[in-house]
This record gives C-alpha cells, sequence and structure tokens, in this order.
C-alpha cells in the first residue's frame, strides 16, 4: 500500500476537538433518540397486546409502516417532505425556526423509527407469558392497567432485556445516517477529517474504536442491569 | 533512399519525444510495471461530475477528465507494449478517491479533485486542467451578492470540501455571523435551497452552473461574480511514482502545447453536450500556455 501514515493528525489542533465533538453528538442524538424510542415502543407494544381491536389496529400499523421503509428514506422523508405537508408558515418554522432544525428532525427520525423495533421486542415480551398469568390477574380484580403494571410489564420488561440491548447498540450506529441531513456526528467528522486531510485511514480507525467503546460500555451497562433486576427462579439467568 | 532514412530518423526522434517514457523505463515504475503485468489499467471516475466526469447515457464513463486520461492511456499502450490494454472503469466518490489510490485499487483518477498541498502528501497530480473557484447561488431576489450579504442568514456548504474550509475562513475573518448546513452532495443542497432551508449555497461555480442548467426554473436562480477560492482541477495519479507521473506530464503538456486541449474542452464545455456554455477562461488559456513546457 502506498500509503503515508500520520498518527500524529488525530491529536493535531482543530483534528481532536472535531471528534470530540462528533462523539459528542452521536451520543446526544442517539440517547435523545432512545428515549423516544423507549417510551413509545412501549406504549405501541402494549397497544398490540391490548384487548381493544382498535388499539391493536392502530399498533399494527404504525409497526409496519415504520419498520418497513429504510431508515435513509425516512430521514429524507422527515427532512424535505414533512415541512411541505404542514401549512407555509409552521414548515418554514420547521425548516428555520426552531434551534438545530437538523438534530432534531434527526431524533425524531431515529426515535420514531427505533420505537417499531422496541415495540416488537415489548409485544413479543408480553406474548411470551403465559396467557394464566394474565387470566389470574384479571380473576383477582386488577383493572386492564393493573394487569399490566403489576403482572405483564415487570415480567415481559425483564425477559426483553438481551433484545433491547442490541436495539439500543443499533441506535448508537444508526445515528451515523443523520449525517445525510447534515449533523456533523461521529463519522460526518471523520469524513470532514478525511477530506481536510487526506488522512483517511487513520480518522476511520479513531471513529471505530470509539463505536466499539461506546457499544461495550452500552453492553456492559445493561448487563449490570439485566442481573440487578433480574428475580430468582423467573428468568433463565436467575436459574443458574 | 536517404530522405527516407532521414524520415525514418525524424520519425524516432519524434516519436521519441512524444513518448518520452522510453520501454526500459516501465521496470523503474511500479504503476507501469502492474498495468503491464495486469494488462488492464483501473481507472477512477466519478458518477455525477458533469461535465467532467460522469455516467452518460449509454452507461459508461464520459466527460472531460476522461477524453484527458484516454490520450494517457493510449499513450500508457504504447509504452507498455500492451496493445489490447483493458480499461476497468472504477466508481469512486469524493470519500473514496483517495482510499482507492492509496491501497493501489485505481491507477489513475479522472474526475474533478482539487490539487492542494495538503492531498500532495497522500497522491501527486498532473498539470492543472481545470480552474475554478467557490462561489455563491441563489434565488434571486434574495439580495445577495456578496458573502457579505449573508450575515445573519443561513448557508449550505458541502460537508468536508475545500468550499467549506475557505468560506468558513473568510466568514470569520470578516466577523460575518452565519449559520452553516452541511450537505452530503449537490442534489441534497439544491433541495434545502430550493425549499428554502438556506439563504444561498456555496460550490465550484462550474458544478453551480451545472446544477443551475439542470434545475426546474433555472431563471430563478443568481449565482454571485467573484471566485471565492481558487480551486485548480488536476488528474490524480498514485504517490512517489516520477516516471508514471512524468507520463501524464509528457501528454498533457504534449496536448497544451498544440492547442489539442482546447478541442477537448470546447467539447465539453463550449456549450457541452449538457448545454453548461462556459468559453474558456483567460486564465485557464493561460495556465494551458505555462504549462506547455518543452521537450
Amino acid at each position: 500500500m502506498n500509503y503515508n501514515w500520520n498518527w500524529g493528525i488525530l491529536v493535531t489542533d482543530p483534528y481532536l476537538a472535531w471528534i470530540f465533538s462528533g462523539l459528542g453528538w452521536t451520543l446526544l442524538v442517539a440517547l435523545s433518540a432512545w428515549l423516544i424510542a423507549f417510551s413509545l415502543g412501549s406504549v405501541i407494544g402494549i397497544m398490540r397486546t391490548a384487548d381493544n381491536p382498535m388499539l391493536r389496529t392502530i399498533g399494527a400499523i404504525y409497526v409496519e409502516i415504520f419498520r418497513n421503509i429504510p431508515l435513509l428514506v425516512q430521514m429524507f422523508l422527515w427532512y424535505f417532505i414533512f415541512p411541505e405537508l404542514l401549512p407555509q408558515e409552521a414548515g418554514m418554522w420547521v425548516k428555520r425556526g426552531i434551534p438545530m432544525p437538523e438534530f432534531w428532525t434527526a431524533v425524531i427520525c431515529l426515535g420514531t423509527y427505533t420505537a417499531s423495533r422496541v415495540a416488537e421486542q415489548v409485544r413479543a415480551g408480553i406474548n411470551a407469558i403465559s396467557q394464566g398469568q394474565r387470566q389470574a390477574a384479571k380473576a383477582i380484580g386488577l383493572s386492564p392497567a393493573q394487569v399490566y403494571r403489576y403482572v405483564l410489564l415487570p415480567i415481559s420488561y425483564r425477559t426483553i432485556i438481551p433484545p433491547m440491548t442490541s436495539e439500543f447498540l443499533g441506535i448508537f450506529k444508526n445515528s451515523s445516517l443523520a449525517l445525510t441531513i447534515g449533523v456533523l456526528e461521529l463519522t460526518a467528522q471523520t469524513r470532514q477529517i478525511e477530506e481536510y486531510t487526506f488522512q483517511g485511514f487513520e480518522a476511520f480507525t479513531a471513529a471505530t474504536i470509539l463505536y466499539i467503546f461506546v457499544t461495550f460500555m452500552v453492553m456492559f451497562i445493561m448487563m449490570k442491569v439485566e442481573k440487578k433486576v433480574s428475580i430468582p427462579g423467573m428468568t433463565s439467568l436467575g436459574a443458574k | 533512399m536517404k530522405s527516407k532514412k532521414l524520415a525514418l530518423l525524424a520519425f524516432t526522434i519524434t516519436s521519441f519525444f512524444s513518448t518520452g517514457v522510453m520501454a526500459d523505463d516501465v521496470d523503474s515504475s511500479f504503476v507501469l510495471k502492474r498495468i503491464q503485468e495486469r494488462g488492464v489499467i483501473n481507472m477512477g471516475h466519478r458518477e455525477s461530475s458533469v461535465p467532467f466526469s460522469y455516467i452518460g447515457k449509454e452507461g459508461k464513463p464520459m466527460g472531460y477528465s476522461i477524453d484527458l486520461c484516454h490520450k494517457i492511456i493510449n499513450q500508457i499502450k504504447e509504452v507498455t507494449g500492451k496493445k489490447d490494454l483493458k480499461i476497468n472503469y472504477v466508481p469512486v466518490t469524493s470519500q473514496t478517491r483517495i482510499a482507492l489510490m492509496s491501497n493501489g485499487t485505481i491507477d489513475i483518477e479522472c474526475g474533478s479533485t482539487t490539487n492542494n498541498l495538503t492531498r500532495q502528501n497522500q497522491v501527486d497530480y498532473l498539470p492543472i486542467t481545470f480552474i475554478t473557484g467557490a462561489k455563491l447561488v441563489s434565488k434571486k431576489g434574495s439580495g445577495i451578492s456578496k458573502i457579505e450579504d449573508l450575515d445573519g442568514k443561513i448557508m449550505g456548504l458541502p460537508l468536508g470540501s475545500n468550499t467549506e474550509k475557505i468560506i468558513r475562513g473568510i466568514a470569520k475573518k470578516k466577523g460575518l455571523k452565519i449559520k452553516y448546513i452541511m450537505t452530503k452532495d449537490h442534489p441534497q443542497a439544491w433541495l434545502t435551497l430550493e425549499s428554502g432551508r438556506i439563504d444561498a449555497y456555496a460550490a465550484d461555480g462550474v458544478l453551480l452552473y451545472g446544477l443551475i442548467s439542470k434545475a426546474k426554473k433555472p431563471d430563478d436562480f443568481q449565482v454571485t461574480d467573484k471566485f471565492l477560492s481558487y480551486d485548480p482541477y488536476g488528474i490524480m495519479v498514485p504517490h512517489d511514482d516520477s516516471t508514471y507521473r512524468r507520463l501524464g506530464n509528457v501528454v498533457l503538456a504534449d496536448m497544451m502545447r498544440s492547442g489539442e486541449i482546447l478541442k477537448v474542452y470546447d467539447k465539453w464545455f463550449n456549450p457541452g453536450p449538457t448545454g453548461i456554455n462556459m468559453p474558456i477562461s483567460n486564465r485557464l488559456k493561460m495556465a494551458f500556455e505555462l504549462q506547455a513546457l518543452p521537450h
């Protein structure tokens, strides 16, 4: 390979600052989007298991729409098409009025997309509980909300921690698509450094290591969470 | 008989000079050697850098840079003695071109790449074949005729480009408060401009004219007069292979000296198949003259 390696570029001003600013935006986009994904996803997931057929249908439609359109396309739809559907003034406000329109668009897009995937995990978790539990809870006079709050959700959330970890990891990696609408997150800054210096291999190596570091941290935290909340005898982890 | 011999001698001398690189030199060039061994030359090209390097209607790469590269490749055929040298077209983007050249995937890059000193740490360039610079495009009636008019406004910049670096520098120096939005590629930037997200977009002037010529309503847009940066384009070749680079230099210098390059220029720019309609600038003409080194 005919390449001049220069690892020093990574700690040179301003490139080091760019990398960390990029990492900061990656974390901010991913964590903000996760708030939406987790809360909205839980609601949709619960709706999909509700007794009311109307709620089940709404949940199913949401999941099918957001899960079946490529994330990159959704990014474009939110950024370019959505503001045009609003009344002109509101559209203009979305486009230029709010501070950091690209950031909020990316958060909402990533959040609503991941919510559809979280919803499916939540639904799977609830459906994995035997019908007897639900019936027993109803039999002792709990309201539907109480059935979910005290019986179904505590069990299902514990069951789905491993797949939920995957979704949580996914949101960090998918956040790199925010660069397509102008958020200068880690991958965007890496490209920026490559274009400025033509030292792309060093920059992408640094980005790779940072992504791996972040995802390992997430995995570590989620493992701790799983251990901490496990109920002995309830999950496979507790049974060992 | 004598005149025949003389003619032969003259022919040998001229072909020697026009070749510039002798056949034995192939061994001193790792690029020529690998081309000779493979019987294939890998040409990097862009897909939408109109009219420098883009995919034409027939699905084949074409354009000003591509034509110049074909001239160089003809010379490579001579030197390596591979008359049936195959050309393998490799599409590159502004993100991949440098990596693909460094790792030896492409032997020559024929696109629209600015020659700058930082990049010369990684790659070498052939003589300047086009000169442009950053300009601003905005909607007519926006009152933007120079960069100062953008104070307090929103502006789009191509992510990671030479333009971005320069514009940010100018704005900082002049103390302008401009909000920047980074755009991934030109078509997307155009969409942000059309939809009113940004007030102006900066990119190489020649590319802006190309974008306007393709817009739904070309008359709605205006481009500022002054160049805000100096962007000389050059064909990119692998680093540290002076024999190979010289071969390209000789071909281009010959074309510049004979004026052949002007014909190629006119074919693509004046008015050109896409109707870009850019007669050659005095600056570029001068550059051709200055780079037409004698043998």
